[in-house]
Parts: structure tokens; sequence; C-alpha cells
């Protein structure tokens, strides 16, 4: 409860808000319920009448999206692809944050307005180059292709969040320790890297979730492979292919947003730090 | 499983890579007179991020605009054809509309009820459990949303059973409705897929601006209140001027993302019934009809869209900065 602004006319305020939650939710609820309904009931009847007697859930539909619509290579593919593709973007970033921050050098200011007009270029705008050259190099539908394609895609968001993070570090610490004859290497992995915790932990899980939930770049660099393909992109083929069928449809998007969801709920607070300090990406 | 192999090499291997690389030009650089090392010392540091950049993006963006000006397999200059047929064709001014539409509904919806939430969230007690279920959808795929709303806009034929949740409680509320069939009817499959978005981008609006909102000080509304203004009054003239700015970061974003949509439409109709959108459509001339040409002057229109804000961001950056 808070002073700033007057005690609510309280019932239209709490029908407004609750009411919107419900908006939020209820879609969700309807998903998560129908993906444990027999597929012979959820075809026939809306998913709000499972909540009442005689209940009938079931298993089957995860056992089957897991098992014959590839879902648990996919789960395998989406951490392959997303580990790599988070760590490889955060530490190179890193150096040209810590360099942006604390070097001086002519250029600077031009250089570093360049990645934040990167910031908002259409990935559209690379994708028939970047797949001309994974394709010269053979490597198209693998994953370092799409790790590749993220680090690049994911920089200058991470340079633009840590350079700004560094720059507010207390100059006076990081002088006093150029005195006393530390170097470069040092005042980094010493100072900057341990002080910068809390802004690579936003951003680790801001590209995390960002690669997690990616459909686009999957689509183009992988193609339609299965033993590389991500979920999204089968959830995307199974919407096609399963049609009607939503309680395997609802198991597959629940399988897909698991992680997400777990990782949201115990660090939510970075994430929002995250999206606080990165309002300018598009 | 050499894929497991490889990923777990390149998880230890780039970090051990990068500690590698930063000791070996610093021990380089010791070896060089100071002033020259001091000189190239930040180009070194920032090598590695400048190379990716340059690889993936700088250089294909520019390539990109060249092979909007070629043929469908680039192979022949065709001057400014391709761009003329985006403006021309059906399917294309379909698109734009489409777009135009996205940058108009989604923006004002995402916006404005992220400001009306923050406003209200800001007045309940139960505020962070509100403000988390606001903000779930941001932590999932627009793929897993769009699974969830295609089956909320699911349609039966009046008479049977509907068991998509909309169709269902207007049934329910309202005697004698006629069940939509919301992503093949035109007049509102647009809206629908908008919705969706919506539904997944008023979290980020509602954080931002909720964030924004608990800076301005309890005393200035109070002083308001003590001379007598409305609620309504106090937000018009005092909330909404303080909050202006971070509502022209918030809207901008927006824009942003509604210029890029693709994700939402690919999934749940893939642009049939008039829902193409211009991202959709170069995925098409991509992969389906394989014209790189048009592909590339689709990427730069939209590109070309979105250099307002990143002419915007930059000058903010540089206000930002000049305050420091």
């Amino acid at each position: 409860m808070n002073a700033r602004l007057g005690r609510l006319r309280s019932v239209p305020l709490h029908a407004v808000v609750v009411g919107f939650c419900l908006i939020w939710l209820l879609p969700a609820v309807g998903t998560l319920v129908s993906s444990f309904r027999p597929p012979r009931l959820v075809t026939v009847s809306g998913w709000w009448t499972a909540l009442l007697p005689p209940f009938a859930f079931t298993m089957e539909n995860y056992a089957r999206v897991f098992g014959a619509y590839n879902m648990g290579r996919s789960f395998l593919n989406s951490l392959f692809i997303a580990i790599p593709s988070t760590i490889i973007p955060v530490t190179v970033a890193a150096y040209a944050a810590y360099a942006f921050a604390w070097m001086r050098f002519r250029g600077r200011e031009t250089l570093f307005m360049l990645v934040i007009g990167l910031l908002v270029v259409p990935l559209q705008m690379t994708l028939i180059p970047v797949l001309r050259l994974f394709t010269a190099l053979g490597i198209v539908g693998t994953f370092p292709a799409v790790w590749l394609a993220h680090t690049g895609y994911g920089l200058p968001l991470a340079v633009y969040l840590l350079r700004n993070f560094m720059g507010t570090l207390p100059k006076d610490l990081l002088e006093s320790a150029a005195i006393d004859g530390a170097g470069p290497l040092t005042v980094f992995f010493r100072l900057i890297v341990p002080l910068s915790i809390p802004a690579l932990a936003s951003l680790v899980i801001f590209q995390f979730l960002w690669v997690w939930n990616d459909l686009l770049v999957a689509l183009i660099y992988v193609g339609g492979r299965p033993a590389v393909a991500p979920m999204t992109v089968t959830v995307s083929n199974l919407v096609n292919s399963l049609g009607q069928n939503w309680q395997l449809l609802t198991a597959a998007a629940f399988i897909s947003m698991a992680l997400p969801m777990a990782v949201f709920f115990a660090l939510q607070q970075y994430f929002v730090r995250g999206i606080l300090a990165g309002a300018v990406k598009g | 499983m050499s894929t497991l192999l490889m990923a777990l090499l390149v998880v230890v291997g780039v970090p051990a890579l990068q500690v590698g690389y930063a000791v070996l030009i610093e021990a380089g650089l010791a070896r060089l007179p100071d002033r020259v090392g001091r000189a190239l010392r930040p180009w070194l540091w920032l090598l590695p991020a400048l190379t990716f950049l340059g690889v993936f993006l700088i250089y294909p963006a520019l390539n990109t605009a060249w092979l909007s000006l070629l043929d469908a397999r680039s192979t022949s200059f065709v001057g400014l054809r391709n761009y003329a047929e985006a403006f021309t064709r059906g399917e294309m001014l379909i698109a734009f509309r489409n777009n135009l539409l996205w940058l108009v509904a989604f923006t004002g919806a995402t916006v404005s009820l992220g400001l009306l939430l923050a406003v209200l969230t800001d007045r309940v007690a139960y505020e962070k459990a509100a403000k988390a279920v606001i903000f779930l959808p941001m932590a999932v795929s627009f793929v897993a949303a769009s699974v969830i709303w295609k089956f909320v806009f699911e349609f039966r034929p009046a008479g049977t059973p509907q068991i998509g949740l909309l169709n269902a409680v207007l049934t329910a509320a309202w005697p004698g409705f006629r069940p939509v069939a919301w992503l093949v009817n035109t007049a509102t499959n647009n809206a629908a897929l908008i919705a969706v978005a919506v539904w997944v981008w008023v979290g980020f609006c509602l954080v931002i601006l909720s964030a924004s909102l608990k800076g301005i000080p309890a005393e200035l509304l109070e002083a308001g209140r003590v001379d007598g203004a409305t609620e309504w009054v106090l937000f018009r003239r005092v909330l909404l001027p303080l909050l202006a700015p971070t509502i022209t970061v918030v809207a901008t974003t927006m824009v942003i993302f509604a210029l890029k949509a693709f994700d939402v439409v690919y999934v749940m109709t893939n642009g049939n019934f008039d829902t193409d959108v211009i991202a959709n459509r170069m995925y098409k001339e991509l992969f389906n009809v394989r014209h790189f040409g048009r592909a590339a002057a689709l990427a730069v229109i939209l590109f070309l869209a979105t250099v307002p804000v990143m002419v915007a961001n930059i000058r903010r950056f540089r206000e930002q900065e000049a305050l420091r």
C-alpha cells in the first residue's frame, strides 16, 4: 500500500486489477489443464469442465510429445543452442564494455553511438548475407551457426548494458588500484568483473531467455533439421501438423515454457533489472 | 554424443580462450613502448566484439542494401525495381497496411494499458503479485503464447459446444451470439493477432512505467490533494508530464517491435486471410519464392522505418552523457 496516490474508491479499482489478472492468467491455465486431459474429451468440451468432477486427467499427452513428436530431442537442442549463445556474447561484450567505459581513445564516443544504433537494426537486414556466409562455410543447419549468429545479434545490447554499468563503478577505486601497480588484466579480472556481477547476472538471464524463446534466428539458420531444431521451431511445426490435437499442442507448449517460467520465478528481480536497464532494445 | 562434447568444449573453451587472449595481448603490449601500448590497448580489447559486429551486423547490412538493387538470384542490377514492386504488389500492400495497424494499435494498447495498470496496481495491497501475473508472459516464447491464444480463439460452428474460451464466454454471456472464427474472419483476425502480442508486452511497459512512477515524490501529489485537485487532474497535470520521458522510451521500444512483428503471425496464421506483415513477407520471399532481391528490399524498408528511432536513441544517449 502506498501513500503516493489516494486510497482507492475500492470496488471498481479491485475489479479492474483482478479482471486484468484473470485475462492474463486464464488462457495459460486453460493450456495447462488441457495438456492433462484425455484426447477424447478435449475436442468435445471446454477445459473448464475438467475442473468439476468427474475428474479425468492423464500424463499420456506429455509422454507422446516427448517421444513421438521430438520434444525431448528439441528440449536438449534448445539447451545446446542457448547456453553457448549466452556465454560467448557476454564474455566478448565484457572486454569491449571495459574498453568503452575505462579506456581513453579517439573515436570512443562515435564507436559507442554505432553500438547504440545497432541495437535497433532489424535482424532481417543481416539474414541473406549471413546465410550465404554460413553456406560457404558449410555450417548451415548446425549448432555453431546458431551460436555465431546469436553472438553477433546479442552483442550490441550486451556491450551497451555492461558499459553503462561499468561506467558507474567508483573511479577512485580503479585509479588507486592502478597507482598500486595493478595492470589492466588485474583491474579487469579482480575488480571490474566481481563488481559487475549484478549486471552480468541480469544480462545472462536476459540473453538466455531471448535465445531460448527465439524463433526467427533458429528458423533461418537451422531450418527444419529435427536433429538441431530448438523447441520453438518444433512447436511451431506441430501447430501446423497437429491442427486440432489441442491436448498435444498444449503439452508441447508447456514443455517449452517450463524452463523460462522457472527462471522467471527464481530470478525475477534480475530479469526485471535487466529489462529496466535495456529499455532501448527492440 | 559428439554434440554434448562440442557444447561442453564451447562452454569451457570459449571463456578460457578469452582469458588467454587478454593475457596474450597484455603480454604483447608490455613489450611495446608505453605510448604505443596505450594507444593500441583499447583496440585490442575491443577487437573480438568489433569483429563479431562487423561480420554479423555491419557488413551484412551493407551487403543487403546492395542486394536489394539486384535481381532474384543476385546476378544483375535492376535499380529500384524491387522497391517499385514492394510498393505496388497487392500482397505487399496488405503487409504494409497491417504493419501500420500493428504500429498504431499495438503501440497504443501496450503503452496505455501499461500506464493504466501501473497507476492502478500502485494503489492495491497485492501490487507485487498483480505485476508478476501481468509480467509473466514476457518470460515465455511467442510460439508458446501463440499456441495458448490459438486455443482461446478456437472456433466451433454455432450450436456445438465451444471449446475456445473466447467464443464460450461470449455465447454464454450473450444469448444469440454467433461464434466467430477469430483468426479467419478478416474483420477480426488482425486485432486477434495484435491482442496476443499485447498480452505478452504489456508487462514490459508496466514494469518500466511503474518503476518510473515510484520515483515521483508522494508529497507532490499530497500537496495537490490538499489544494483540492481531483485524482484525474493530478494524473493529467502532474503524473503524465513527469512520466512523459519514460513513456517515450517505452513507446519507441513498442514501435520497433511492431515493425519487426513476425513470430505471432508466422505461427498463428502464416499471413493467410490478409494478416501478412513485412517480416513474414520477407521470410516467404527468401525461402518460398527464393527472390533475394525482393527479400532484401523488404529488409531495407524495415530498416529505414527504424532509422528515426535509432536517431532518437542516439540523441537521448548524448543528452544523458552531457549530464554526467
